[in-house]
C-alpha cells in the first residue's frame, strides 16, 4: 500500500504521534516478563500465607529468590508506571495538572521501585532490622 | 475550551448495549489502577521487613486482618485478571485471535481461568 507520508517521516518511523513505539514496545517487554514472574511470586506467597518474620526473612536470603523479587518489583513499577501515564494522558486534559501528575507519578514510581529493591537487598545480606 | 460545539458527540458509556469486549478492555485499565495501589502495599510490605520484626508484625498483621484479606482477595483476582487478559492482549499483537467470535470466547476464558486461577490459589494458601 502505498503511503501518504513524505520519504522522511516513514524513515523516521515515528507515526502520528511522533514518538514512535517506543512506550508501547516498552509496555509489551516488561508485560512478558511480569507473565512469569507473577506466576513465581504468586506461588511464593500463597506457600506461606501470614509468614512470620522469620520465614520471610528466610525466603529473600536466598540470592536467586532476592534477585527474581528485584527484578519482579523493577517490572512491576515500570509497567505500572506506563499503564497509569496513559490513563492520566487519556483523562486529564488540564495541560498544568496532566504535568504535574506526570513528574508526581513518574518520581513516586521511582521512589516505590528504589525503596523496596533496596529493602530486599537489606533483607538479602542479613541488614534488616 | 470555551467555544460551543455543534458537531455530534459520541454517546456517554451508559448508552452503549454492554458486551464483553468492552467489559474486558474497562476491567483492564480497572484492574492495572487496583494493582498499582497493590504495589504501593507491596513496597510498604518489604520496607516494614527490612526495617525488623516489629514493623513487620505491624503490617503484616493488617494483611492478616479481615479487611487486609479483603484486599489480598481482590488484589489477588485484578492480579490473576490482568494476567489473563495480557496474555490475550499480547497473542492479539501477534496477530492471532482478532477475529470477533474468537475474541468473545477469549474474553469469557480470561474472566474464567482469572476466577479458577484465584479460587486455587487461595485454597491453597490456607491448605499450605
Amino acid at each position: 500500500m502505498s503511503s501518504i507520508r513524505s520519504a522522511l517521516a516513514n524513515a523516521r518511523g515515528m507515526g502520528s504521534a511522533k514518538s514512535g513505539v517506543g512506550h508501547w514496545w516498552a509496555q509489551r517487554v516488561s508485560a512478558v516478563a511480569l507473565v512469569p514472574l507473577t506466576l513465581w511470586f504468586v506461588a511464593c506467597l500463597a506457600s506461606q500465607l501470614g509468614a512470620d518474620y522469620a520465614s520471610v526473612t528466610e525466603w529473600l536470603s536466598s540470592p536467586l529468590q532476592a534477585s527474581l523479587l528485584a527484578i519482579y518489583l523493577a517490572a512491576i513499577f515500570y509497567h505500572s508506571q506506563l499503564g497509569l501515564q496513559v490513563i492520566i494522558e487519556d483523562y486529564v486534559h488540564t495541560e498544568s495538572i496532566k504535568m504535574a501528575s506526570l513528574i508526581v507519578l513518574q518520581l513516586a514510581n521511582i521512589l516505590l521501585a528504589v525503596a523496596a529493591i533496596f529493602s530486599v537487598i537489606m533483607i538479602l545480606v542479613g541488614a534488616a532490622g | 475550551m470555551s467555544r460551543q460545539v455543534n458537531r455530534p458527540l459520541s454517546p456517554h458509556l451508559q448508552i452503549y448495549r454492554w458486551q464483553i469486549s468492552m467489559l474486558t478492555s474497562i476491567a483492564h485499565r480497572a484492574s492495572g489502577m487496583v494493582l498499582s495501589v497493590g504495589s504501593i502495599f507491596l513496597a510498604l510490605w518489604l520496607i516494614a521487613a527490612a526495617n525488623g520484626p516489629e514493623a513487620f508484625a505491624g503490617i503484616n498483621g493488617f494483611a492478616g486482618s479481615w479487611f487486609g484479606q479483603l484486599l489480598m482477595f481482590g488484589w489477588s483476582f485484578a492480579l490473576f485478571y490482568h494476567l489473563c487478559n495480557g496474555i490475550r492482549h499480547l497473542v492479539w499483537d501477534v496477530g492471532v485471535g482478532l477475529d470477533l467470535e474468537t475474541a468473545r470466547l477469549t474474553g469469557y476464558v480470561a474472566i474464567g481461568v482469572a476466577a479458577a486461577l484465584t479460587l486455587f490459589v487461595w485454597i491453597w494458601a490456607f491448605i499450605a
